[in-house]
């Protein structure tokens, strides 16, 4: 495609009028570079972002199951509403007397996550998960701290967790110790009890797992962590399976992060914005942004605000009975998928799944050569995007599945159709090395990128 | 010219006693993938044997680099800046770091103890 | 009440019987007993859409909208031509995830790869993030980037806008990172490299007061002592002021909220970094590179991800796993629409709009400039009774400047019009001026 660059004829859009008073610094304060920004008519412009907006996927394209992001249909009700002009142009440092209603919808909200979450209390301020993630740490970091007890320096990650897990723990000052993962894809209960001791400053756990199950000793592991001194957080990316079932506070986890783009349906954008709120137990309260013993803010203002009002609009339609239902069926969804797939694929974890479960095609690749990552660019030539890829990293060739709420049992049926078809064509000899054939590029260098950064025009 | 390895798959090239190449084995190349960057140390690092003096990125990994020795580093291979993929194309002609002023070094295997290993 | 569920009641019946149970709550088993909810959420039943708008239409209405803005302080209401909305509301990029899947992503991809080409070109450096969430955490994460072995200590200069230094604060506990804040003369930051041990040091150009720093000078000054230099920038200023880069600067950042982005109560936002070359594999955060696919087109795809959590996970130098996207694109369809004449004639709107006001006001008695030093669209003023000021502008739908130290800092963008400052300068005159 072209870029907008390349499009420059030097066109100019008249959006401000001459100024009625001039002035004129000095020139020793003026850049002297002249600015090049892309000259194009207003009709050019719309063209250039139309064609680019062809060339992308978005979950009102196509069916979506990319593990672990939730991505579920976006309500537009949310998107009017986070419009209005009452919250859209209202400024961050007005006087507090003229936003009572920010105030309501962030108390609302608040309130309603602490209920979803079983929290004392929940600060908006984080702006995406990972955010909040370094926030609950610092948490745990100024717990500890206030208690005189620094010598617990020590994160306790298991093997299957996100990235992020352990990224946050180093910013934070921390160590991190990782623990496998049992064979049945639980916490290690032996491992974790050898792990824990004075130097524990917590752990992070995220439940339902990455593998889209249920740690069933959920009440044992926070226990052993407590008991050692230690504080427990929940990575809450997978609570679209649990909403009105089961909550992070009465599993014994004392702080949660939630995003707010993936189970309370805001739309990820791209790549953002998002919102990352956490909750805690009341213990910790003090030290959140607006407590008394505050870590300090994260973030510039309140969060992103209209994230969170889309996130309330979201609450107030489905009410109680409308999240348990999304729960409910986000799982059946996943569970349907699963059943028709386990007879060719291989599943992780035995009995029911989650919202999410996890296949490994190290068989298909041991076989035919095929592995997850051409099985998933040969899925894009058939309009579906692809499950999350090689992810939880303790699964060999993973593709994790999560097909959310939201899909009809149509959809499901074409794409079971689909993996089932591919998969018998790469038993067939079908090479899909080549795939992806159909879309707008082929398969990119990534290396050549890589080694050779071309990072702006 | 004798070549000795290591258990985390680095290569060493004394050139006399105190003095050595290094670089990664074929095994630890072919691991790792098309190799994109990797960080030169500067001369005058120190370097421990069995901590890492370096990493080496691909797409998709990143791996640290352990020194087999105690001593400083007093050169790196520049080429690497410009092509990182010597290192995939001929493992064994492409040093990273030269050592020098060695006085002590990892328990190193012969190229069959350490053939051995990666056949695991 | 909806909830966006497409199966019916007779396919959820089909389902439950292929997955092989009889009632949805089997599925949840592996849950044990204990921690299972044994009563509905304490949230109220859910409601129809007609419903749900006029709920939340009440609380936006308990909001007061002002008529006339001049309050910035990190925030600050300028013109969005139509076409910003229009394109940034296409469902495509609205409900993408990140592009993780180049193939189909082509079009998320090139617009961020133009938006970092853009913001080099406004800040006159070499390579650009794909944003992270706003100014504030882009300062914290460019002090994490110039930290070394030997060097950690971070500069903070007391004129940056107090969001900023409160995020850089709690940034540097969490990752123990000594800091110290530097004073200001005259507005201006006051800075002493003579026996520094720091790596780096952050300061504002326009700074929190407005005033236009020497950021050549310190950016010399800072590099004889071997300490790099993050400077945070309004992005419309940046289309008349001197650029970070012809100053010589390591690091730009700041929040790109000024560029189409609305007020929304302070976020979303977008914060931008750049930075020279050297420093490319310490930025954190997505980068989108250029390449080729198979068939030898140009493409574009996410790049130099071995900086990143997901593969260096607790040797990252960052967390941060996403951007803000949809805000970066509103940036990239602003700058584009607004083109380099029409940011610059922006810049200048504001810059001759402020010092009109900043005359007009300093013609009241007792009302005068707190410091003498040029500065660019805000200003702070001494004013006799702030509050009382601030109150009649109120009553008349218009938001005043920010008090602060008992001064007022105000702020004038092209969105406020000859007429509106005169009237407001005709308020403050009737409360002050007497």
């Amino acid at each position: 495609m072209t870029t907008i660059f390349e499009r420059d004829n030097g066109a100019e859009n008249e959006y401000l009028g001459e100024c009625e008073v001039s002035y004129k610094l000095d020139n020793k304060y003026c850049r002297d570079k002249k600015l090049k920004l892309p000259g194009v008519s207003e009709g050019e412009l719309c063209r250039h972002y139309t064609q680019l907006a062809d060339n992308t996927y978005g979950v009102n394209n196509g069916f979506y199951p990319l593990g672990s992001c939730t991505m579920k249909y976006n309500p537009k009700i949310n998107e009017k509403v986070a419009a209005l002009e009452g919250f859209s142009d209202i400024h961050p440092l007005q006087p507090k007397s003229t936003t009572s209603g920010a105030a309501e919808a962030i108390n609302l909200l608040s309130k309603y996550l602490c209920e979803i979450l079983g929290m004392d209390s929940v600060t908006l301020q984080p702006a995406a998960g990972a955010h909040g993630e370094f926030l609950g740490l610092l948490l745990m970091k100024a717990y500890h701290a206030d208690r005189n007890d620094a010598k617990r320096n020590k994160i306790i990650v298991p093997d299957s967790a996100h990235g992020t897990n352990p990224a946050s723990a180093v910013m934070t000052g921390f160590e991190i110790v990782n623990i496998p993962s049992a064979k049945d894809g639980m916490t290690d209960i032996d491992k974790l009890k050898e792990a824990v001791g004075e130097d524990t400053a917590g752990l992070m756990l995220t439940n339902p797992n990455t593998l889209g199950l249920f740690d069933k000793n959920i009440l044992k592991i926070t226990d052993i962590v407590h008991k050692a001194g230690g504080l427990t957080y929940c990575d809450g990316a997978n609570q679209n399976a649990i909403m009105g079932v089961a909550r992070p506070g009465d599993m014994g986890f004392d702080i949660v992060h939630v995003n707010l783009h993936k189970t309370f349906s805001t739309p990820h954008g791209g790549g953002g914005p998002g919102s990352g709120p956490v909750g805690c137990k009341s213990f910790l309260s003090k030290y959140l942004p607006e407590g008394e013993c505050s870590i300090g803010r994260v973030k510039a203002f309140y969060g992103n605000f209209l994230v969170a009002v889309k996130a309330l609009c979201y609450i107030t339609s489905l009410g109680c009975d409308g999240l348990l239902s999304a729960s409910q069926i986000a799982v059946l969804n996943a569970n349907y998928v699963m059943s028709k797939l386990s007879g060719l694929f291989e599943t992780v974890g035995d009995g029911y799944c989650m919202h999410e479960f996890v296949i490994t095609l190290e068989k298909l690749k041991s076989e035919t050569g095929i592995n997850a990552l051409s099985f998933a660019k040969a899925l894009l030539d058939e309009g579906i995007h692809p499950p999350t890829m090689y992810f939880p990293l303790i699964v060999p060739e993973a593709l994790m599945i999560e097909p959310t709420e939201t899909e009809s049992k149509k959809r499901l049926d074409d794409a079971i159709e689909i993996f089932k078809d591919l998969y018998n064509r790469a038993k067939a000899g079908e090479d899909m090395h080549n795939a992806p054939k159909r879309t707008y590029v082929s398969r990119v260098n990534e290396v050549a990128a890589a080694r050779n950064p071309i990072v702006k025009a | 010219m004798s070549i000795k390895f290591t258990k985390t798959h680095e290569w060493v090239k004394f050139t006399d006693d105190n003095t050595a190449y290094i670089g990664i084995t074929d095994y630890a190349q072919s691991e790792l993938g098309d190799v994109v960057y990797i960080r030169l140390p500067e001369a005058g690092e120190t370097l421990t044997t069995g901590q890492p003096f370096t990493d080496i990125e691909s797409v998709k990994a990143v791996s640290e680099i352990f020194s087999p020795v105690d001593g400083v580093v007093s050169e790196s291979n520049e080429l690497l800046d410009a092509a990182p993929e010597l290192i995939n194309e001929a493992p064994y002609d492409t040093w990273i770091i030269k050592a020098e002023n060695i006085n002590k070094t990892a328990e190193f295997l012969t190229e069959e103890e350490y053939n051995e290993i990666i056949k695991g | 009440m909806a909830n966006y569920i497409s199966i019916t009641e007779s396919e959820k019946k089909q389902m439950l019987d292929a997955v092989g149970v009889s009632e949805i709550e089997e599925l949840f088993g592996g849950i044990p007993e204990k921690v299972t909810l044994k009563a509905p959420l304490a949230i109220p039943h859910g409601l129809p859409e007609q419903k749900v708008f006029a709920k939340m239409s009440a609380m936006a209405a308990k909001n007061k909208v002002y008529r006339s803005i001049f309050r910035g302080g990190g925030a600050y209401r300028h013109y969005i031509p139509a076409v910003v909305d229009s394109i940034c509301s296409k469902e495509e990029f609205v409900t993408a995830y990140t592009p993780y899947q180049p193939e189909i992503s082509q079009g998320v991809l090139q617009a961020i790869f133009e938006y970092q080409s853009m913001i080099c070109r406004l800040t006159d450096m070499d390579v650009s993030n794909a944003s992270v969430y706003d100014g504030a955490t882009a300062a914290a994460e460019a002090v994490a980037m110039c930290k070394t072995p030997r060097k950690n200590k971070a500069l903070l200069s007391s004129a940056l806008n107090p969001q900023i230094i409160e995020t850089v604060k709690t940034y540097c506990f969490g990752s123990d990172t000594p800091y110290e804040i530097l004073p200001h003369t005259d507005g201006k930051t006051n800075v002493d490299f003579s026996d520094s041990d720091a790596s780096c040091i952050i300061i504002s150009q326009p700074n929190f007061y407005g005033v236009i720093e020497d950021v050549e000078k310190i950016c010399e000054n800072a590099h004889g002592k071997g300490i790099k230099v993050i400077v945070c920038c309004n992005p419309i200023s940046l289309a008349l002021l001197k650029t970070p880069g012809e100053c010589g600067a390591d690091i730009a950042v700041g929040d790109a909220q000024p560029l189409g982005i609305p007020l929304s109560f302070g976020g979303p936002y977008l914060g931008f970094m750049a930075c020279k070359t050297e420093l490319t594999r310490k930025l954190p955060g997505r980068i989108v590179g250029q390449t080729t696919d198979t068939r030898g087109n140009r493409a574009f795809v996410l790049t130099l991800q071995a900086r990143e959590q997901h593969i260096r996970r607790e040797k990252a130098s960052s967390n941060i796993c996403s951007n803000q996207a949809l805000c970066a694109l509103r940036a990239g369809v602003y700058l584009s629409a607004m083109g380099s004449r029409g940011l610059e004639r922006a810049a200048s709107h504001c810059a001759a709009k402020a010092h009109y006001m900043a005359a007009e006001l300093c013609k009241i008695k007792g009302v005068s400039l707190a410091y003498k030093n040029e500065f660019f669209n805000e200003f702070l003023t001494i004013c006799p009774k702030p509050e009382a000021a601030l109150s009649a502008l109120d009553d008349a739908g218009i938001l005043g400047g920010l008090v602060v130290d008992g001064k007022v800092l105000w702020c004038v963008t092209e969105q406020n019009s000859i007429d509106e400052i005169d009237e407001a300068v005709g308020i403050v005159r009737e409360v002050c001026g007497k």
